[in-house]
């Protein structure tokens, strides 16, 4: 978001309207297009048919274990933050078939379904959710084995991502280093702005692909002044920011595998594993077998798991993470230190999902405040 | 399957050649594939993940001779409805597999070393292949011993094999057993216990160890007490598996993919984490 003309051009202002122009251009462009639209009280990501499908004027409160939508005069349609969707349902569905087994005389054969995966344009992507993209790329696509259908979906992935110039009650991207900033990866990124009568966006393309929507979008040329308070409205929002994760909390964790807070930890825990499934980086998958009541057709299907699940650690005997206090070690532990291990970066972008969406509001940020408040100590 | 990219998730279908019982509840079977014919490849301690129709997959070591590439050899101990499944099967029966995956026994950096091998139960099966590679290159290593525990002696695994290393001149072998019924009549006692007879140099030795992860930790703390230090120890660490190729997270060990950084650990990478309780 500088004033300087990018590889794909300078930056330009458009009116409030070219939302609904963008998303009828990128269905005409053969994708489907994916954006935040209010259901059941939140603000999820679904297929959206024109701007009037977003969120237009509605906040969201979020706070631990909790979450609330409100009207406001003072909101666009980006001024609410994340949901309880993350863009990871769509890049990597939360029920795959991986393949179908056909029983024939002496034996079976294996059908895989056709991989040919959907143009998706994502609408309204934040800094800290490019972030978890990003982390999840190198997941299934950077390292020894590559999970072929993510990477024909991400490839056929459009991304205009938004910047927030508005802090949610639990997000603490600032501190992760993801946000409130859009980094590099998308394709547009917009800057919503709207004071008095003057509702706009300035949008910067990051890709050919951007850059042709934004011709097609016109606007105008952005001013010094437009880029300034845009950037403005950012720190603002990364400076509101109400949380932030300890530092060093990487060596933090591995030097305090038998702290008493586990157990602490555990006393609230539900071992409900909202947390890592609204966790836009959380990654587990499990597999299961589904047979047709003839006993003719097997299916093997991936679906999305978590490290709260008693089957996850199962071994012939038993599980080996059979107290809660392992099952929450082994998730904190893996997001912000053993990911650095496997993955080169931490696995928590700071969105805050996990905080608003744990029934009994257990809070990332604070369980490793506390082991750094007491570091050292073993259970006795 | 003619897909540009392979998908690692997808088995390829193998037909049963051969089922043996080896125990009452564990049993060896030879595979090769259901068509065409494919040489297979392996290294000792690698695993194939093998399914079973409509039921699942499960994680299996190969238990055969690295050098014959014709046929896939796995000795399996029936403990889940997978494992069950495949103790069903019959000769021309067919089952899926995938693999080879994982890391193996370092039996190339060992040359020049004595080699000992600890084991215990099933453990026996990954390093079966280990042990036929060593003993076809015998000339290469120092003192090879082989020390094993079963929890009975109607539990002894591969007992043709331990007699046949038990009588040979170049080499070590001995097997003690939890509770001695019948008309045993050797070792009584835990795995550990015969460790000390061995007569191998523990300052260049090489200990590959394999089975219950209490009975690797007592066997490291008695190798280690012998002079034996951890980079020269490795361990074949157990987790539950989906993927085998590092997607799934379900393996995890700290900071390991036990599928893709093991399932053979060089014993000092770990040595941190492993007293870890429930880790």
């Amino acid at each position: 978001m500088t004033g300087e003309a990018g590889a794909f051009g300078a930056p330009r202002v458009l009116a409030a309207k070219a939302l609904d122009q963008l998303i009828t251009l990128l269905a005409q462009d053969g994708y489907e297009v994916i954006g935040p639209t209010e259901r059941d009280g939140a603000v999820v990501y679904d297929t959206v048919d024109g701007a009037a499908d977003l969120p237009l004027g509605r906040l969201d409160e979020q706070e631990g274990g909790s979450y609330r939508l409100k009207s406001s005069r003072k909101a666009g349609y980006f001024h609410h933050v994340v949901g309880p969707h993350n863009w990871k349902r769509f890049l990597y569905p939360p029920h795959q078939v991986l393949f179908t087994a056909a029983r024939r005389r002496g034996g079976f054969s294996i059908t895989v379904p056709d991989a040919a995966p959907p143009k998706r344009a994502f609408v309204g992507v934040r800094a800290c959710d490019l972030a978890a993209i990003q982390k999840q790329d190198t997941v299934f696509t950077g390292r020894d084995y590559k999970d072929p259908g993510y990477a024909a979906r991400r490839a056929a992935a459009l991304v205009v991502a938004v910047n927030c110039t508005r802090a949610g009650g639990t997000c603490f991207c600032a501190s992760m280093g993801t946000g409130p900033q859009v980094g590099p990866g998308y394709d547009l990124v917009l800057t919503e702005r709207l004071t008095g009568d003057r509702h706009e966006f300035l949008a910067q393309a990051g890709s050919q692909a951007g850059a042709d929507l934004l011709d097609k979008l016109k606007g105008r040329a952005a001013k010094d002044d437009d880029v300034k308070a845009a950037e403005a409205a950012v720190t603002k929002a990364s400076r509101s920011m109400g949380r932030t994760m300890v530092d060093g909390v990487e060596t933090l964790l591995k030097e305090n595998l038998e702290h008493p807070r586990w157990d602490e930890v555990a006393r609230r825990c539900l071992y409900c594993a909202n947390c890592t499934m609204v966790c836009p980086t959380c990654f587990c998958s499990n597999t299961q077998d589904e047979t047709s009541l003839d006993g003719n057709e097997a299916q093997r299907v991936r679906t999305w798991n978590s490290c709260f699940s008693i089957e996850f650690s199962y071994i012939h005997g038993g599980a080996i993470r059979r107290e809660g206090r392992s099952r929450y070690r082994q998730w904190i532990t893996h997001k912000l230190a053993h990911w650095h291990d496997q993955f080169g970066s931490s696995g928590c972008t700071g969105c805050g999902r996990c905080i608003t969406w744990c029934p009994v509001g257990i809070d990332i940020t604070e369980e490793a405040r506390a082991i750094a408040a007491d570091k050292g100590r073993t259970k006795t | 399957m003619n897909t540009a990219i392979v998908d690692p998730m997808i088995p390829v279908p193998y037909q049963v050649r051969s089922f043996q019982k080896e125990l009452s509840d564990t049993f060896t079977i030879e595979l090769t594939p259901a068509s065409g014919r494919r040489p297979f490849h392996f290294k000792p301690g690698q695993f194939n993940m093998l399914y079973a129709y409509g039921t699942g997959e499960v994680p299996i070591s190969m238990s055969g001779d690295p050098a014959d590439p014709s046929k896939v050899v796995h000795t399996i101990r029936a403990v889940g409805t997978v494992t069950d499944t495949l103790m069903a099967l019959r000769e021309g029966d067919n089952i899926g597999l995938r693999g080879p995956f994982g890391s193996s026994w370092p039996v190339e950096a060992a040359e020049g070393h004595d080699l000992i091998i600890v084991t215990g139960g099933i453990g026996l099966a990954p390093l079966r292949p280990a042990i036929y590679h060593v003993l076809k290159h015998r000339k290469k290593y120092g003192k090879v011993c082989i020390f094993y525990g079963a929890r009975t002696p109607e539990d002894i695994l591969f007992r043709k094999d331990l007699e046949s290393w038990r009588g040979r001149f170049d080499m070590y072998a001995d097997v003690t057993v939890d509770r001695g019924t019948g008309d045993w009549a050797g070792p009584v006692g835990v795995v550990t216990n015969l460790i000390t007879r061995g007569r191998f140099d523990p300052h260049h030795t090489v200990a590959f160890v394999c089975g219950p992860e209490i009975m690797m930790r007592f066997s490291v703390q008695t190798l280690n007490g012998l002079g034996v230090t951890n980079d020269r120890i490795h361990v074949s660490m157990e987790r539950n598996m989906k993927c085998a190729v590092g997607l799934c997270g379900f393996c995890q060990f700290g900071p390991t993919f036990v599928c893709k950084d093991g399932p053979v650990f060089r014993f000092d990478r770990i040595q941190k984490i492993f007293p870890v309780r429930e880790l």
